[in-house]
């Protein structure tokens, strides 16, 4: 060991070359942290902070445990309390809360957050309040001469969890379920809605995928091979509408694919619809996969064209003078060699559309809208934590894709260009 | 030295100027406009103080957002009323005290003066707008009449417009069903009324476009899209009498209500847009509004002041949704219904729509 040591290789002032390696190297990765430092800040406070705290208003609400301490308190120490039949005690709290809520303008926030789970709550709270200076014990007749529904098992159970700053009551309801007067049960028909809209989020996403894929493999090929002059005017062709805002984009497709509009003109003047049977493109589920194929179609023919632009045409050419027909051919040896392409542009294309709200919104009309125009609906509807947890669940979903992409196919095979 | 303080110097009194103009959200279209020529302009030319115009589909929930967010950058806000109501029990608009506005001109406190109901504690209402439907005549030179009509496509066919949110559409179904209007919110209280609303809307869901901005309906009986459409009346009355399109105006089972000014908590120039909303909301402000708009105006005092529409020959009363003969079969919105019953209908509509 000992000659080891004495033959290790030295600087010419005596330092051991590995040490003095390893200082050049932690220098050199301080200076490259330094250079990528900006980024990181900017990803860190325009996107991780402010999605974080968005994600925190899905499970954390203090509209109510903010406004109503005494209430607060005594579900703390009765945690057992039977919802259906609350004792004075608490009643006598709530009216104490309500009191408190007049004289600090709160009814609006604790009522609003109650009024989430239990519909047609804040009036209650807000004549409640108005009240309650004035009330005479025993309290609970007292609120109930009031309004019936305050000795609503639902409602106390509804306190109860708001009684709390953290909750799940937001993923609840994004799973459609109902708070009802038993506790939380599955929602009527009528009001089920999230779990369809993302299964139904998925379903078109993935048609949009093949579609997207199907259309931009043969431009793929074309750019990949036609000569430089002929694919660069190509070129240009798939750019140009990339590089074209969205929202122009997805207006030019209103103007054609309306009633009145440009394609339903050409079929009626080719005498191929009736003025009369004009046809529904817009406004509906077509309209909505139309356009969205469309919008994101570049992002399909990108990554297969840097992929197919690589792959020696001597390996096709090998096959087929070794026998292979031309489909033989396609099938075994181009296909597989455009595989990294097709997955990165489909995991591309399909996460995008997941998460698609513009043009479902414009083009949509009742059934193509997807998962994110209700995220869209519940933050303008100002239900920002119920927004927030559909949201959470949709970022889930697509981890959860991701990482199955990566058991299955492996993210290192992914080719973006 | 000397250069740079001069420099923040005049820097800082660009920001000062900058901060006292007053910054006002509205509703766009010809409503926004009919404000820029009646409110911002005149006071404007009366204070010296600059008002910038915003527009957004619906300013509550951008209001909301403002103020969640701790950055609020508009000063005053024009919204419906549960939502003034709504945000103003959340804490989140500065409450207006009625006795700072002004007075009608024979002297008569603005509390006396302004409708029953008009002036809230965190809001001024400045005009009385209508949810009501049109159609086009080249379509229907017979046209519908009742709000029946709009929801029967046998008698009527072609598609339908409405605006995408339950309120005002669950309404008119029920009045389209037969439900008098006193009844109407009676039985919208129900799980039985507002089954019967969703049925009625179902028998025109699947010919409907939904709308969301209120400039949207007139454009889509222009292109030709929708034979029929539920609009705001002002906007109906812009294309037909302003623009001369073939648009009428059918005001059987109308909804009106209030639109009011808010001025959010922590408006950054809150002086100042307070001192904008007693300029627009005095009786001479209101009635010029209707000489752009056919928005009545929420003064008793502005009423006989209303005179033509800017075109100089077209009497404004007749199109107003308080005349006379426009109340029939009318609806007053119930504020106190929706401010309870908006997230839990609303989110029912939307399950409704995608199923």
């Amino acid at each position: 060991m000992a000659e080891v040591a004495d033959t290790m290789l030295k600087t010419s002032d005596g330092r051991p070359l590995k040490e003095a390696l390893a200082t050049a190297q932690a220098r050199a990765k301080r200076r490259a942290f330094l250079l990528v430092m900006p980024l990181l800040a900017f990803v860190l406070l325009t996107f991780l902070i402010p999605i974080g705290y968005m994600l925190k208003r899905s499970f954390e609400h203090d509209g109510f445990s903010g406004s109503a301490p005494a209430l607060v308190a005594w579900f703390e120490a009765n945690d057992d309390f039977d919802p259906a039949d609350p004792p004075e005690a608490a009643y006598a709290a709530l009216v104490d809360d309500l009191a408190r809520m007049q004289a600090e303008r709160t009814t609006g926030l604790a009522g609003a957050r109650i009024n989430y789970s239990v519909p047609g709550t804040i009036s209650m709270f807000k004549a409640g309040a108005r009240a309650a200076k004035n009330l005479q014990p025993p309290f609970k007749e007292a609120l109930v001469a009031l309004d019936e529904n305050w000795s609503r098992p639902a409602l106390w159970r509804a306190m109860e969890s708001a009684s709390n700053i953290y909750t799940t009551e937001f993923y609840l309801v994004a799973a459609d379920r109902k708070l009802t007067d038993d506790g939380w049960a599955r929602g009527g028909d009528k009001e089920r809605i999230y779990l369809y809209l993302f299964v139904k989020t998925f379903v078109i996403s993935g048609v949009i995928t093949v579609l997207c894929l199907l259309l931009a493999f043969p431009i793929a090929h074309l750019l990949a091979t036609l000569p430089m002059a002929k694919s660069s005017l190509l070129m240009i062709l798939v750019l140009l509408p990339f590089w074209t805002s969205l929202l122009v984009r997805t207006t030019s497709w209103m103007v054609l694919l309306q009633e009145q509009g440009v394609v339903n003109n050409l079929l009626v003047a080719m005498g191929l619809v009736s003025d009369d049977g004009r046809l529904t493109m817009m406004y509906n589920l077509t309209g909505t996969i139309v356009a969205m194929t469309h919008v994101l179609l570049p992002f399909m023919i990108l990554p297969l064209y840097s992929v197919m632009r690589v792959i020696p045409p001597s390996y096709a050419r090998a096959a087929r003078s070794l026998g292979a027909t031309s489909w033989t051919t396609f099938r075994r040896v181009y296909l597989p060699q455009t595989m990294p392409g097709i997955a990165a542009g489909s995991l591309l294309v399909f996460i995008l559309a997941v998460g698609y709200y513009i043009t479902p919104a414009l083009v949509g009309g009742a059934d193509g809208q997807l998962i994110s125009n209700l995220i869209a609906f519940h933050m303008s509807k100002s239900n920002w934590s119920l927004a927030a947890a559909i949201a959470a669940m949709l970022l889930l979903s697509i981890l959860l894709l991701y990482w199955l992409y990566d058991r299955l196919v492996g993210i290192d095979r992914l080719k973006l260009g | 030295m000397k250069k740079l303080l001069a420099l923040t110097t005049a820097l800082t009194a660009v920001g000062f100027a900058a901060q006292a103009d007053v910054t006002v959200m509205s509703w766009g279209g010809d409503y926004t406009l009919s404000q820029v020529e009646a409110y911002h302009k005149p006071f404007t030319a009366a204070t010296g103080t600059a008002v910038i115009s915003v527009d957004s589909d619906n300013p509550a929930p951008a209001v909301k957002a403002m103020v969640e967010a701790g950055n609020v950058t508009v000063d005053v806000a024009d919204v419906e009323y549960a939502d003034a109501v709504r945000l103003c029990d959340e804490g989140m608009l500065e409450p207006i005290d009625a006795s700072v506005l002004l007075p009608a001109p024979d002297g008569t406190p603005a509390s006396e003066d302004f409708l029953p109901g008009a002036l809230t504690e965190c809001a001024v209402s400045t005009i009385v707008f209508s949810t009501v439907f049109a159609y086009d005549t080249t379509k229907f030179p017979e046209g519908p009449t009742t709000i029946a009509d709009f929801f029967d496509l046998e008698k009527f066919p072609g598609k339908r417009g409405m605006r995408k949110g339950a309120k005002a559409n669950l309404e008119m179904a029920l009045m389209a069903d037969g439900v008098p209007a006193a009844q109407v919110y009676a039985t919208l209280e129900t799980p039985e009324g507002q089954d019967r609303a969703f049925a009625m809307l179902d028998k025109i869901k699947a010919e409907t476009i939904w709308w969301e901005a209120g400039a949207q309906p007139p454009q889509l009986l222009a292109d030709g899209e929708v034979a029929m459409t539920t609009a705001y009346n002002g906007r109906i009355f812009g294309a037909a009498v302003g623009e001369g399109k073939p648009f009428a105006t059918v005001w059987d089972g109308q909804v009106y209500e209030y639109d009011l000014f808010v001025i959010p908590k922590g408006a950054p120039n809150a002086e100042a847009a307070l001192e904008f909303v007693k300029f627009a909301t005095s009786t001479q402000a209101l009635a010029d509004q209707a000489k752009w708009i056919s928005y009545g105006p929420a003064r008793l005092s502005s009423g006989p002041l209303v005179g033509m529409y800017k075109d100089g020959k077209t009497e404004m009363a007749p199109f107003m949704p308080t005349a006379e003969a426009n109340l029939g079969n009318a609806l007053s919105s119930s504020y106190e219904f929706w401010v309870d019953r908006d997230a839990e209908l609303n989110e029912r509509f939307q399950a409704w729509l995608v199923q």
